[in-house]
C-alpha cells in the first residue's frame, strides 16, 4: 500500500468511528432524557460509579494537592512569591486538576468496568436477550450509566477539590510554616465561584465521556473473551485521551472571555 | 379445502452478507400457525443469523419477514414495536440469563420491565413458570452462576414462555448438555409449545432433538433451504445433503471447509 492510500484509509476509518460514536451518543442521550427510566439500574450505577470511586479520587486528590503545594512553593520562591502558594494551589485544583484527575481515575475504574460488563453481556447474548424481552438496551444499560456518571463526577470533583486543597493545607501548615487560619482565609477570599463552577461543568462533560466510551466499546465488542479485553483497553485509552482533548477545548472556551 | 392460511411467520427472499461473505442467499421459510419447524445445517451456515433476522435482532439486506401476514419492516411506532416483540420468546444457546439478577428476576424480566406487572405478582408467575420446567421454588433466589448448565437452560426456557408468546425460538437448545438432560429439555420444549399452542422455530445440530421437537425439518446449506419435509420423512428424504448430515458422514456433497 502506498503512503497516500494508507493515510486515506486510516482517515476514513477514523471518520467512520467518529460517526458511529456520534450515533451511539445520540441514542444514549435520547434514552437518557426521555421516559421510561430504569430507576433501580440508575441507583445501582450511582453507587458503582460515584460512591465506590470516592476512595481513589480522595487519595489522588490529597497527594496531588500536597505535591502541588510543594512545587508551587519552590517555584514561587524563585521570585519571592511563596506567599501566593495557597491561591495558586486552589486555582489549579478547582479549575484543572480536580476535574481532570477525578475523570482519569474514573476512566481507569469506570470506563473499564462498563466496557467489560456490557462487552461480556454482548458476548453471552444477554444484549440480544434484552431485545427479545422488549427492553431497549440503551434505556436499560447505557442511559443509567451515562446519567450516573454525569451526575456523580461533579460531586466527586467537589470532593477532590476540597481534599486537594486540604492536601496543600497540610503540607503548608505542617512543613512550610504557613498559618492555618490565614491559609484558609487566603484561599477562600481568592477563589471565585466561577473557578469552582467551571471545574464542575468540565466534570459533567468528562463524566459523559467516561461512561460513553465504556458503553460504546462494550456494546460493540465482538470476538469472545479477547474482544472484551480489547474493548476494555480501547475504552480506557479513548476515555483518557478524549478527557484531555475536552479539557483543553473547555478551558480555552472558559478563559476566552 | 379452505384457502391457504396466512403463515404465522414467514421469511421471504431473505439475503444477508457480512462484507463479501454471503451467508443467506434468498431464504424462504413459511411456518404455519401452531407448527414446529426445526432448521438443521452445519456450523457457520447461517442458522443463528436466520433466527436473528426472524426475531428482528438483525436486518436482512434484502427480503422480508412477515409475522401473521404483517411485514415487520413496516412497524414504525415504538408502541407497535413493543406489541410486536411481546409475541416472541427466545431461548438462547447459552441461556443468556442476566448474571446480575436472580433466577426469578430473570424469568420475570419482561413482566417487570416491559409489562409493568407488580413485583409480587411477577414473582409468583416466575415461580410458577419455574415449576413448569421442573425447577423448585428454592432456586428462585439463586443467581445464574449458581446453577448447572441444564438448570440454566430450564430457567431460560421459563423466561421464554412466562409471558405466553405466540412464536418461540430455540437456538441449539440441547448443545452442551448430556444426553439425559438434553432429552429433558426436548420434552419440556414439546410440552410448553403444546401447552401454549405456539409456533416454534428451532435450530440444532442434534438430530435426536430435531426428530423430537420438530413437526417439520428444513435444511440450510450454502445460504439456501435445500430440503424441507415432515420430520418423519427425514430418513427417506432422497436428498444427498440431508442424508450426509443426518448420518454424519465425512464424504458426500457437503465439503467441510478448513
Ligand atoms: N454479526 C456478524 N458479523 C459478521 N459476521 C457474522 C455475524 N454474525 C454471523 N456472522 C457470520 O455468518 C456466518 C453464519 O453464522 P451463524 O452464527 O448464523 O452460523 P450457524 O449456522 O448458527 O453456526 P453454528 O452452528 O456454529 O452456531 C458465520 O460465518 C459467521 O462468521
Ligand atoms: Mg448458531
Amino acid at each position: 500500500m502506498n503512503p497516500v492510500q494508507a493515510v486515506g484509509r486510516s482517515t476514513l476509518g477514523l471518520l467512520r468511528t467518529a460517526g458511529s460514536v456520534a450515533i451511539f451518543a445520540g441514542r444514549g442521550v435520547a434514552a437518557s432524557v426521555s421516559a421510561p427510566w430504569f430507576g433501580g439500574q440508575m441507583a445501582r450505577q450511582v453507587v458503582a460509579i460515584g460512591y465506590l470511586s470516592l476512595p481513589v479520587v480522595g487519595l489522588t486528590a490529597v497527594f496531588t494537592g500536597a505535591a502541588l503545594a510543594l512545587n508551587i512553593y519552590t517555584g514561587g520562591g524563585r521570585f519571592n512569591a511563596e506567599q501566593i502558594m495557597p491561591q495558586i494551589v486552589a486555582l489549579g485544583i478547582t479549575r484543572e486538576l480536580g476535574p481532570v484527575l477525578a475523570a482519569l481515575m474514573l476512566a481507569g475504574r469506570v470506563s473499564a468496568a462498563i466496557a467489560a460488563e456490557i462487552g461480556a453481556m454482548r458476548a453471552t447474548e444477554q444484549i440480544d436477550a434484552l431485545h427479545t424481552l422488549s427492553t431497549d438496551p440503551f434505556r436499560y444499560l447505557v442511559a443509567p450509566r451515562l446519567i450516573a456518571a454525569v451526575l456523580t463526577l461533579p460531586l466527586l470533583t467537589a470532593v477532590a477539590d476540597t481534599i486537594g486543597v486540604a492536601g496543600g493545607f497540610l503540607v503548608a501548615t505542617q512543613t512550610l510554616g504557613f498559618s492555618g487560619p490565614l491559609y484558609v482565609q487566603n484561599t477562600w477570599n481568592f477563589l471565585t465561584s466561577w473557578d469552582i463552577q467551571s471545574g464542575l461543568i468540565k466534570a459533567a462533560v468528562f463524566g459523559f465521556i467516561v461512561a460513553l466510551m465504556g458503553a460504546y466499546h462494550g456494546y460493540n465488542a465482538s470476538g469472545g473473551a479477547r474482544g472484551v479485553g480489547r474493548a476494555t483497553t480501547h475504552a480506557v485509552v479513548s476515555a483518557a485521551i478524549l478527557v484531555f482533548a475536552a479539557d483543553y477545548i473547555l478551558t480555552s472556551l472558559f478563559t476566552a472571555k | 379445502m379452505s384457502a391457504p392460511e396466512t403463515p404465522m411467520l414467514e421469511l421471504r427472499g431473505v439475503r444477508k452478507a457480512f462484507g463479501d461473505k454471503v451467508v443467506l442467499d434468498g431464504v424462504d421459510i413459511p411456518v404455519a400457525r401452531g407448527r414446529s419447524l426445526v432448521i438443521i445445517g452445519g456450523s457457520g451456515q447461517g442458522k443463528s443469523v436466520t433466527i436473528k433476522i426472524a426475531i428482528g435482532l438483525m436486518a436482512p439486506d434484502a427480503g422480508q419477514v412477515f409475522v401473521d401476514g404483517q411485514d415487520t419492516s413496516q412497524i414504525r411506532s415504538a408502541a407497535d414495536r413493543a406489541a410486536h416483540n411481546a409475541r416472541f420468546g427466545m431461548l438462547f444457546q447459552g441461556a443468556a440469563l442476566f448474571d446480575s439478577l436472580t433466577i426469578w428476576e430473570n424469568v420475570a424480566f419482561r413482566l417487570i420491565n416491559a409489562d409493568k406487572v407488580p413485583r409480587k405478582e411477577a414473582r409468583e408467575r416466575a415461580v410458577e413458570a419455574l415449576s413448569r420446567v421442573g425447577l423448585p421454588a428454592s432456586v428462585a433466589n439463586l443467581y445464574p452462576i449458581e446453577l448447572s448448565g441444564g438448570m440454566q437452560k430450564r430457567a431460560g426456557l421459563a423466561r421464554a414462555v412466562v409471558a405466553a408468546p405466540q412464536i418461540i425460538f430455540f437456538d441449539e437448545p440441547t448443545t452442551g448438555l448430556d444426553p439425559i438432560n438434553a432429552d429433558v429439555i426436548n420434552d419440556l420444549i414439546v410440552e410448553q409449545v403444546k401447552r401454549l399452542g405456539c409456533t416454534a422455530v428451532s435450530i440444532t445440530h442434534d438430530m435426536a432433538s430435531a426428530r423430537k421437537i420438530g413437526d417439520e425439518i428444513a435444511m440450510l446449506h450454502k445460504g439456501r433451504i435445500v430440503w424441507r419435509g415432515p420430520a418423519a420423512d427425514i430418513d427417506r428424504s432422497g436428498n444427498a445433503y440431508v442424508d450426509q448430515f443426518v448420518n454424519g458422514r465425512a464424504d458426500g456433497p457437503i465439503k467441510v471447509e478448513v
